[in-house]
């Protein structure tokens, strides 16, 4: 009996395993949401635009999608190869054309003249060392004021990506239905373009700093010990958070809402409170930033000791693979670990 | 069934729970419902696995009352009365993450919901006896989620 359970189910996983990849489920369930369900874009790159799709070959894609952006939103996806194939496969049926064949030959030009070209003609958008645009989430929850987001060409996930045929490319067609012109049509030659593919190659040594920071040294939870009991902490907490520059919010029991009226825990409090001015900052970098919304502090009376306790920014920050978000996580743990400190002084 | 063909099954469902995005850390779905639409779907979808929605902070109007412009952007607070009180007890450091929370915001005529894996917790809480309770967090919310990014 065991046997024939064991059996059909080894049939099965088989089966399964040798099912095609439905390439428009995974899009539907990895992708869509930061690239839209159509692909017309959000934060992420319009993936049905004509002109992308003319500029780049599968084997980009494919990249691009094992390794996402580290430090730019996009996470590495642990798909298999042949379910990655299969979202490339889909990407592609909106357009009727074939991929182009991009040369994967390495191209030889001046990268100190290409600094140059690269200084007057990309920085602009690109930054100066190819960081990309700033405001990762521009194009989340916000007025759009940008098409696209112009991508960080310094990004370790990009170089490893791109080839540099497909850079080439790119900046002879430009992407029509983007700032991004033709640099032919701007008047640059070919040699240029040359010039600035491999000034943006030699970016490969030294990819973003941020996009190799680990985590996992930080912890979850900031916490003190307060020696005032439980009500004059909360006051504290108060007190200590608008000095910091905060409004505060509201105070609840931490299962207000759950528990029936008047069965909360009196023992367990959250102290919300906001800075407007660094929301507004913080949701144009990232809009995924809800998760730390709104700004809170649990005091907890805890076998007869006071503590108080918040998430640490800089920890939960890093799960958004979010660069630009991280630095304004690292002052938000700075100001939590302020008033906690003036709270229990 | 034998105890081994039973951790066998086991395994077979819990390796069958498929991500919903991938190698991420963040669960986030896209739905093509509008955000009233889209919110109703995700607080039904909470409360019919059992969670009882304890607050709907609105991110918008704080932000609108204070002169800056925003789409609609709510966070929903949720879990379970009893199971939060009972982790909160036995589990201390892990109240500053209760309750747990779905960060909800339009995009124009879709909806966009966040929210980190509560598989994520068990990296932050290495205690094995807060694993089972994180995997079915986990459970329940991507199918939550998926619930929400199927409705139309």
């Amino acid at each position: 009996m065991a046997l024939r359970y064991v059996t059909l189910m080894v049939f099965a996983l088989a089966g399964a395993a040798q099912a095609a990849p439905d390439g428009a489920a995974l899009f539907a369930r990895n992708c869509a949401v930061c690239h839209g369900e159509n692909g017309a874009g959000g934060i992420g790159v319009p993936l049905a635009l004509p002109s992308f799709q003319a500029a780049v070959g599968d084997d980009y894609l494919h990249k691009t999608i094992r390794l996402g952006r580290p430090g730019r939103v996009m996470p590495p996806s642990n798909l298999s190869d042949a379910e990655i194939d299969a979202v490339v496969r889909f990407i592609r049926s909106w357009r009727k054309q074939p991929a182009p064949r991009i040369s994967a030959m390495p191209i030889k030009g001046d990268a100190a003249r290409g600094k140059q070209l690269f200084a007057t003609h990309c920085a602009a958008c690109h930054g100066a060392s190819g960081e990309g645009g700033r405001g990762t989430g521009v194009t989340f929850s916000r007025p759009r004021d940008l098409p696209i987001m112009p991508p960080a060409l310094n990004n370790s996930g990009f170089l490893a990506s791109a080839s540099d045929g497909m850079i080439r490319q790119t900046l002879i067609r430009g992407r029509a239905g983007t700032p991004m012109v033709s640099f032919l049509k701007k008047g640059l030659k070919e040699k240029d373009i040359d010039d600035i593919v491999s000034f943006v190659r030699s970016f490969e040594p030294a990819p973003h700093p941020e996009a190799a920071a680990a985590p996992e040294a930080e912890k979850a939870v900031l916490e003190m010990d307060s020696p005032y009991d439980l009500a004059a902490t909360i006051e504290n907490v108060k007190r200590a958070a608008t000095s910091q520059n905060f409004i505060f919010i509201r105070e609840q029991a931490l299962t207000s809402g759950l528990a029936p009226e008047g069965e909360e825990d009196p023992r367990q409090h959250i102290v919300y409170f906001c800075n407007f001015t660094m929301l507004n900052t913080a949701l144009a970098t990232d809009p995924r930033v809800g998760l730390f919304l709104p700004c809170r502090i649990t005091v907890v009376e805890h076998d007869g000791k006071v503590k108080i306790m918040a998430i640490n920014p800089k920890r939960l920050g890093k799960i958004f693979n979010n660069a630009e978000l991280n630095a304004m996580c690292d002052e938000m743990t700075r100001r939590y670990l302020a008033i906690m400190e003036e709270a229990t002084l | 069934m034998t105890r081994t063909l039973k951790r066998l099954v086991a395994a077979v469902l819990l390796f069958g729970l498929a991500p919903v995005a991938g190698a991420d850390q963040l669960l986030m779905v896209r739905s093509g419902q509008l955000f009233p639409e889209a919110m109703s779907t995700l607080q039904n979808a909470l409360t019919a696995r059992g969670y009882k929605i304890s607050r709907v902070q609105n991110v918008d109007k704080g932000l609108s009352h204070t002169g800056y412009r925003t789409d609609n952007y709510k966070v929903v607070f949720y879990g379970k009365a009893e199971e939060v009180a009972e982790l909160a007890a036995k589990h201390p450091e892990l109240i500053p993450y209760l309750p747990l929370n779905v960060a909800i915001f339009a995009e124009r005529n879709n909806t966009l919901l966040v929210t980190n894996r509560p598989g994520v917790l068990a990296d932050f809480f290495p205690d094995p006896e807060l694993k089972a309770t994180f995997m079915r967090w986990e459970k329940d919310l991507s199918e939550v989620m998926n619930e929400v990014r199927e409705a139309r």
